[in-house]
């Protein structure tokens, strides 16, 4: 089975590596670009065939690792194929 | 006092910080590697600076949930004091073990140079053989030091004097909220700072201003 993980920064919290790809959009001409929020995507594949668990297993990992809950929030999809 | 450094993958501060402790303990720090799940009898755990697992994920991310780590926890549970500095500061985060997160500089820029750090709380283990509001030099060597919080925690960490260290007179270097150099956790015996007291502790590095952090735990165990 396999799923995506989605880990991107929570509101207010500042982004300076976004910032700088903002910047950057701005200096090569892309004009517009409001703002630009940085954030990570994991594809993780599974053993699990059944969504449900496989759900909790995701959401446990993304707790304990993938995504600090402090200043992220993470977001799990999963293919059930 | 008996004081031992925790070693990660990709930790590079240990020598230095091997050579601080001897010197002002007195006596022969033990290296701890990060596989180990027990401790020995120590009244200080250090975790040392450097770029444990490549700061892959987020800075300290995989070495806080390493196989030493539950066993630091539970010696913090028992009152032993822990210091973590830079790397080890981001350690503690990630552990749970202090509040907040090391965020990227607010700049984006590594930076390596001195700055001055003000006494916040001179009344912690960590600080006491400091003034309070004592400025001292310290260098620091860091791309994510960054001290972030929710406001909540934040204004928990100032009413409680658990910001140990501020960085002073317009030094800081990341733009961590409130100039926070350094915190403690809510029982006073964790410490985690960005700035390098270990490299400020004899003639040659210029200065000794970081010999008060580690001669106050000496007088704390003591």
């Amino acid at each position: 089975m396999k799923a995506r993980i989605k880990v991107t920064l929570k509101n207010g919290v500042l982004d300076p590596q976004g910032k700088a790809i903002e910047g950057a959009l701005g200096s090569l001409g892309f004009s517009g670009v409001e703002s630009v929020r940085q954030g990570k995507f994991f594809e993780v594949e599974l053993a699990e065939t059944d969504p449900a668990k496989a759900r909790a297993a995701l959401d446990e990992m993304s707790k304990k690792l993938l995504a600090n809950t402090v200043i992220e929030n993470y977001a799990v999809e999963i293919d059930e194929q | 006092m008996k004081s031992g450094v925790v070693v990660f993958p990709g930790s590079n501060r240990e020598r230095d910080m091997l050579r601080a402790l001897e010197n002002i303990t007195g006596s022969k720090p033990a290296a701890i590697w990060h596989a180990d799940t027990e401790l020995p009898d120590l009244d200080l755990v250090v975790l040392c600076g450097g770029f444990s697992y490549g700061d892959y994920l987020r800075t300290g991310a995989i070495a806080a949930r390493g196989n030493i780590m539950p066993a630091i926890a539970k010696a913090a549970d028992r009152g032993v004091r822990v210091l973590g500095i830079c790397n080890g500061f981001q350690i503690l985060c990630e552990a749970g073990l202090l509040p907040g997160v090391l965020m990227r500089n607010a700049g984006l820029k590594f930076v390596c140079k001195e700055v001055k750090l003000e006494v916040a709380n001179a009344d912690t283990d960590f600080t006491r053989k400091y003034k309070q509001g004592q400025v001292w030099r310290c260098p620091v060597a860091h791309g994510d030091g960054n001290y972030f919080t929710d406001a909540e925690t934040l204004k928990r960490l100032e009413g409680e004097g658990r910001v140990g260290l501020r960085y002073a007179e317009g030094t800081n270097p990341n733009g961590s909220l409130n100039d926070i150099a350094g915190i403690l956790n809510e029982r006073g015996n964790v410490f985690g700072m960005m700035p390098h007291p270990e490299n400020m502790i004899e003639p040659l590095n210029g200065a000794t201003d970081g010999r008060a952090l580690f001669e106050s735990v000496l007088e704390a165990v003591a």
